[in-house]
């Protein structure tokens, strides 16, 4: 194989912060991403993934920390110095180029000679399963090979670094499924080393080694997916990774990691995640999956169902409790809209988060 | 084969609105007409009529004697070879200039305000541009004032009355046009295009010469297009600020020459034919270049 990516120890972003006039974009930004890794930024549009990778690439200038890789600092050089490959959510492929041209475009900047660029770029073409395709115009190609023509030109320049930016987003949905597990294909024969923008969750959790999940320009939790998604640190952080019933409640009592919540008259326990203290508020967060409908009890919840879908293996539904909470969750059988019933879920699978203070924490 | 013909025959097809609907003739379509109407009346109808009275001499003679008479005689046709010495090198450069300009005010956040005082030599017309380049240029003017107070010269460079103060004022009026145009085929085009580039290692050179330059030669064609041939007609300044009988004498002067002192129609009409079939020539031949070029969306995506 002679595309062969250049190899460096770690990319190290070192407090970096970004500002737009008097908006902090991104803040005290650190992360060490190590070779071969493939780090997810995951997080809501506006939390600043975007601009990190933006940073990174060079394309916006970072007012504040810098960007390591491994001894020599890359925030003060332009974007055409770092030779990192980027793949941009529009493609961004040249139109008035074929795909052989686009593909080639970053070696005939670097002046590399003729033989090794149309090596590289067949072997480019190889990889990303696009032969056959070389003397097409973008326009002639569908969305799914104009994501490859993009990824193809990225990693040509055998960058250490491959960035990408929600690059599934323009896709539907069968064909993001497919580009996902090319793209994790494509960084494992590469050996690459990948950071990844997306506000998709499964996209995170399926792709990633590690996820950061950003949130108004500050890194709230860094960790493997089954860590994020077993573990949720904060609130905002388990609402991305499905904890869609959300319950406010009074702390009644906290002990030996397990704290108890009254919510609407019913004792509700669970793993408590954050620091909690008597009296004060908090929420449980409980995913769809982990509610059963079932009779009343301890960790039930009295609710209205307002609607029912069938999907097949199950059922989904959506319920409102008295205090004017919202529920969803899933069923083994129908049960009638309108009717009363209790929501029941494990105590070992609900988590405690201490009640957000209000802005930024 | 009787049980494939279908059960019931349809008795009526579509409607005739519905048919011409389908084709893109609908009530909005009637919209065009007070246009055409006006086109026919100031236009076409114009051209067809000085075509024809080009071809009816007023001294008599065969149909082709005034098109004789002009490329015969050089004082009448040299006029084409001077106002193309106008024309082109004033339009290139303004092309020239709008570029960079372009480029610098797609990045500004105060646009507008730029954009206008940019355009603001539109507005001034020809004659009061003639007027200030008049004094300003002048041998008594700020400019060659300022320079002798300098010591930069002894003697007042000659800036209006010759080639130059035609060119200067052909700049400064055309120069609006070219730059909005140039700014709107410079905007046309995805900044994330230049952005890819720049990751895969083209320095900012690499990024006009490769991405900006291949996919903006259409719109400069258009543009060059556009105006050369508002320079191509240029009269007022050519009279006020050059030579009218030497250097200057474009070809729209020896067509009013023709048509107002000599009071010949029929020979201005002439004239002014042969002025359009050199501004078409021009024309065709640059848009037909343009096919040399990509055309396609100047954007990265699908759209």
């Amino acid at each position: 194989m002679t595309i062969a990516l250049s190899q460096f120890d770690e990319v190290r972003l070192d407090r970096v912060s970004r500002d737009f006039g008097a908006l902090n974009a991104l803040r005290d930004i650190s992360l060490t991403i190590r070779r071969r890794e493939f780090i997810a930024l995951l997080g809501p549009s506006g939390c600043g993934k975007s601009t990190t990778l933006n940073c990174i690439a060079g394309l916006l200038p970072v007012t504040g920390g810098a960007i390591w890789l491994d001894k020599s600092r890359v925030d003060t050089l332009r974007p055409e110095e770092r030779g990192f490959g980027m793949v941009f959510q529009n493609y961004a492929l040249f139109p008035h180029l074929n795909v052989r041209q686009n593909i080639g475009f970053g070696l005939k900047m670097r002046g590399t000679p003729k033989a090794e660029m149309d090596r590289k770029v067949n072997e480019a073409l190889a990889l990303v399963r696009l032969q056959g395709q070389e003397n097409k115009l973008p326009g002639q190609l569908s969305g799914g090979q104009q994501q490859r023509v993009a990824i193809a030109r990225a990693i040509v320049i055998e960058p250490p670094l491959v960035l990408m930016d929600e690059p599934l987003s323009n896709l539907d949905a069968k064909l993001r499924l497919e580009m996902r597990a090319e793209i994790r294909r494509i960084h494992n024969e590469l050996g690459a080393t990948t950071i990844y923008v997306t506000h998709d969750q499964d996209e995170a959790l399926s792709l990633a080694d590690r996820i950061v999940v950003l949130r108004d320009g500050v890194v709230r939790q860094v960790g493997t997916p089954k860590e994020l998604y077993e573990a949720p640190a904060h609130l905002d952080v388990a609402d991305f990774m499905g904890f869609r019933n959300k319950l406010k409640g009074k702390v009644v009592a906290v002990e030996n990691g397990r704290a108890v919540l009254d919510v609407e008259g019913a004792r509700i326990s669970g793993v408590a995640r954050e620091r909690l203290s008597p009296g004060s508020s908090a929420y449980a967060a409980i995913r769809p999956d982990d509610l059963e409908v079932g009779e009343a009890g301890p960790n039930a919840i009295a609710v209205t169902v307002d609607t029912i879908e069938y999907r097949g293996r199950e059922f989904v539904g959506t319920a409102h409790s008295a205090g004017g909470f919202d529920f969803v969750f899933r069923s083994h059988q129908a049960v009638e809209p309108g009717s009363t019933v209790y929501l029941r879920a494990d105590d070992g699978r609900v988590l405690v988060f201490a009640e957000p203070t209000q802005g930024r924490n | 084969m009787d049980a494939l013909a279908p059960a019931t025959t349809i008795d009526h097809g579509p409607s005739l609105r519905q048919r011409l609907a389908a084709n893109g003739f609908d009530a909005v379509t009637l919209l065009v007409v007070p246009a055409a109407i006006l086109s026919l009346l100031l236009f076409i109808y114009p051209f067809a009529f000085g075509f024809v009275l080009s071809f009816e001499p007023k001294a008599g003679g065969d149909w082709l004697a005034n098109y004789r008479r002009f490329f015969s005689d050089a004082f009448l046709y040299e006029t084409i070879a001077k106002t193309l010495w106008l024309a082109v090198p004033v339009t290139l450069l303004n092309l020239l200039l709008a570029v960079p300009v372009a480029f610098r005010v797609r990045l500004m956040r105060r646009q507008r305000l730029l954009t206008t005082i940019l355009v603001l030599p539109i507005t001034l017309g020809t004659v009061l541009v003639a007027e200030g380049l008049l004094n300003y240029l002048g041998p008594q003017g700020w400019f060659n004032r300022t320079l002798m107070t300098f010591g930069l010269i002894s003697q007042p460079l000659k800036l209006v009355h010759n080639y130059w103060g035609v060119f200067a004022s052909l700049l400064i009026t055309g120069f609006p046009f070219t730059f909005l145009l140039t700014l709107s085929y410079v905007t046309g085009i995805d900044p994330a295009l230049e952005q890819a580039a720049a990751t895969l290692g083209a320095n900012a050179w690499q990024r006009f010469r490769h991405v900006y330059l291949p996919l903006l030669m259409p719109g400069f064609a258009i543009t060059f297009c556009l105006s050369f041939v508002q320079a191509f007609s240029v009269f007022p300044s050519a009279v006020l600020l050059g030579e009218p009988a030497g250097l200057t004498r474009v070809i729209s002067i020896a067509a009013a020459q023709a048509a107002f002192e000599e009071y010949d129609y029929s020979m201005g009409s002439a004239i002014a034919m042969i002025m359009g079939f050199v501004q078409l020539g021009i024309v065709v031949a640059v848009l037909a270049s343009r096919g040399l070029f990509y055309r396609g969306p100047a954007s990265g995506a699908k759209g």
